[in-house]
């Protein structure tokens, strides 16, 4: 059976010298198969502490405060480290943004994919080349058996983020988070790499979680699209549905505030406000503050959700 | 390879700067060496004398030619003190020191790099405190101060270490054939243990001493440089790929450290082996530090010369030495030559 990773009202805070940080609050997600889900917001509301928060590797200074993270039946929140260090790179795998640095800079990427395979896959000592320069020949490199011997600032950014993909995938892992993969790459080299995701994830079955900024890129690739603002999960539907019937105020506008081929700049619109500091009190929905169609009973606890189809869930008191 | 040409031909302009500085040196001490010289029973026609004999009446860039010329004969005049050359006396005693250094470095070493790396690992913690205060005590102290509570605690109380009698207590043993001129690796290559077992207890003692001095600035460069490969995007990458804890620790993070610990220990080992004169005098150790100090006492103008050339010498090879570390430990070093 695959695994699947449920996440289920959580919540988390930073504990900082100037207060609590509500970073996340009551988040709830489940991705199944070899579906790709788009994680979207703004920079600051939150995407990158859930995926480090489903890994078990969020800061030090974060502390969970609610909720429950299942993976394939184990309980993340409650495993010992030893055991989140078994399923890390071998059944969840991550890649970043600018791969250039997210390498190790001294290291051989061939030794680097080694160290994955020795460290999980149990392969023996004689074949770990092979496997090496098999993954790196899986995510279509050229000459890889040249490329395993080089160094990081030896290969494009395009490059090192196939060698990650490959370091990610070299144990077959159910479950890839992607976080912001195509950041830092040019247009076309942007194109290539989410390319290679999809195809990753369609030919090994494997569900990826695609966290990043750009709502284009998530509708292009995705199938389902979960919004975030401030902490919060607002909406979340399949793609065309998100894209073609946005549901809350906050998908909507950035929706407008989204380059397509079809429109010009002066069509986009930005988003007026700022994120609201997530220390001290905040209203009842964290996007109140910024939203045209606020009325006083959006101040009312709990925000409920609202469920418009089977798959496509709202949190918003007046959904458009 | 060419690697290795290029920062050698590097060293060129650094070592022209010493010589010229050296020169100039000895015509900027105050007094007359003529004078100096002719001693003090000499009149105004013996000092003129002297001074044509030494060639001094000669004009500065003429006096210069001779200087690279005895410098290319590999003749640095004859000390005052000792009526020897300087480069004999110089050749006696580097090793002394270089052996006390090198000991004083191995033992800072393997105190400060575990510790920078464990308070690295647990910053701000009550480790990262107790780690931080050690060795600040320890290089607050003034050198001659531990010198001397070591000799009187480990030699004179406990009775643990020898004699502090200089490198060797020549009356129990016969010093080992001349090979390097440092006693322990000399001992060892003539295989006579009970020799190489004496040096080292005579080393303990001073290397201790001359070796906490070293322990901050090597523990605090450790501590900074594994903070940063551990806080680095690829430590965390590594952590996401499930590897282990000693794995990332050494393989990923210690490794990126090494770069800047190497450079800081070039730097400490040259200024170690130009800042043991204390040591020397307490542990009656015969190294160019003392001879430095009794020369410039002396104005044994040759030997001062001597010395601070040797020094810069020495000090510009090992920057070769630590440069061509670095390009083992970081291949881009290599690639950007």
């Amino acid at each position: 059976m695959t695994a699947q990773l449920q996440i289920e009202n959580f919540s988390l805070v930073f504990r900082t010298r100037q207060g609590m940080v509500r970073a996340l609050e009551d988040v709830s997600l489940w991705i199944t198969g070899s579906e790709i889900v788009g994680v979207v917001g703004e920079s600051g509301s939150g995407k990158s502490v859930l995926a480090y928060a489903i890994m078990g590797l969020q800061d030090a200074a974060a502390q969970v405060t609610g909720g429950r993270i299942t993976f394939g039946g184990m309980d993340m929140l409650g495993a010992s480290e030893e055991a989140l260090v078994d399923v890390r790179g071998r059944e969840i795998a991550m890649i970043f943004q600018s791969p250039r640095t997210a390498l190790n800079p001294i290291r051989r990427v061939g030794r680097q994919i080694e160290d994955i395979l020795s460290q999980h896959a149990n392969v023996p000592a004689s074949k770990l080349r092979s496997q090496a320069i098999a993954a790196l020949e899986r995510v279509h490199i050229p000459d890889p058996e040249r490329r395993y011997k080089a160094y990081p600032f030896e290969l494009s950014g395009g490059m090192c983020q196939r060698v990650m993909i490959a370091m990610a995938l070299a144990c077959s892992p159910s479950l890839l988070i992607a976080d912001e993969p195509t950041t830092g790459l040019d247009v076309t080299t942007q194109a290539v790499i989410m390319d290679l995701i999809r195809e990753m994830s369609r030919s090994s079955r494997m569900a990826t979680l695609l966290i990043t900024h750009d709502l284009a890129l998530a509708g292009e690739y995705c199938d389902r699209i979960a919004v975030m603002h401030a902490g919060h999960l607002v909406e979340i539907a399949p793609v065309a549905e998100l894209l073609h019937h946005p549901a809350h105020p906050y998908t909507r506008q950035l929706l407008a505030a989204t380059p397509t081929p079809h429109s010009s700049i002066e069509d986009l619109v930005s988003i007026p406000g700022q994120l609201p500091d997530l220390r001290g009190d905040l209203p009842a929905c964290r996007f109140s503050g910024r939203c045209e169609r606020h009325a006083p009973i959006c101040d009312e606890r709990p925000l409920p959700w609202a469920t418009l189809s089977p798959t496509h869930h709202v949190r918003c008191r007046s959904p458009l | 390879m060419s690697f290795v040409w290029k920062r050698l031909l590097g060293t060129v302009p650094s070592l022209a700067g010493v010589i010229v500085v050296t020169f100039l040196l000895s015509h900027a001490l105050p007094g007359d060496p003529a004078a100096y010289f002719a001693g003090p029973a000499a009149n105004a026609v013996s000092i003129a004398e002297v001074r044509a004999k030494l060639g001094l009446d000669q004009s500065l860039p003429l006096q210069f030619l001779h200087y690279l010329g005895d410098l290319a004969r590999g003749d640095l005049g004859h000390s005052l003190t000792t009526g020897q050359p300087v480069v004999t006396d110089l050749l006696q005693r580097l090793p002394a020191s270089m052996e006390l250094t090198f000991f004083a470095l191995v033992f800072a070493v393997a105190i400060a790099i575990p510790m920078g790396v464990w308070a690295a690992t647990r910053p701000d913690s009550l480790v990262d405190h107790v780690c931080r205060a050690t060795v600040s005590v320890a290089a607050a102290f003034p050198t001659f101060f531990v010198g001397l509570l070591l000799v009187y605690v480990f030699y004179f109380l406990l009775d643990l270490a020898p004699e502090p009698v200089g490198r060797l207590n020549e009356i129990l043993y016969t010093v080992p054939p001349h090979v390097t001129g440092m006693y322990t690796l000399d001992s060892l290559i003539a295989g006579d243990w009970p020799v190489l077992a004496a040096s080292l207890a005579q080393l303990v003692l001073p290397a201790i001493s001359l070796g906490l001095f070293a322990l901050a600035p090597i523990a605090r460069i450790t501590r900074a440089a594994m903070l940063q490969s551990l806080g680095s995007d690829f430590t965390r990458t590594a952590r996401a790929s499930g590897l282990k804890r000693g794995k990332i620790l050494f393989t990923y993070a210690f490794r990126n450290a090494l770069l800047p610990v190497s450079n800081v220990l070039g730097m400490v080992f040259s200024f170690l082996l130009g800042a043991n004169v204390l040591i020397e005098q307490v542990y009656g150790w015969q190294g160019i530090g003392a001879y430095a100090v009794n020369a410039v006492l002396a104005s044994d103008y040759a030997a001062v010369q001597g010395f601070v050339l040797m020094m810069a010498v020495l000090y510009v090879l090992l920057n070769l030495l630590v440069d061509l570390a670095g390009t083992l430990i970081d291949p881009r070093v290599r690639f950007e030559a």
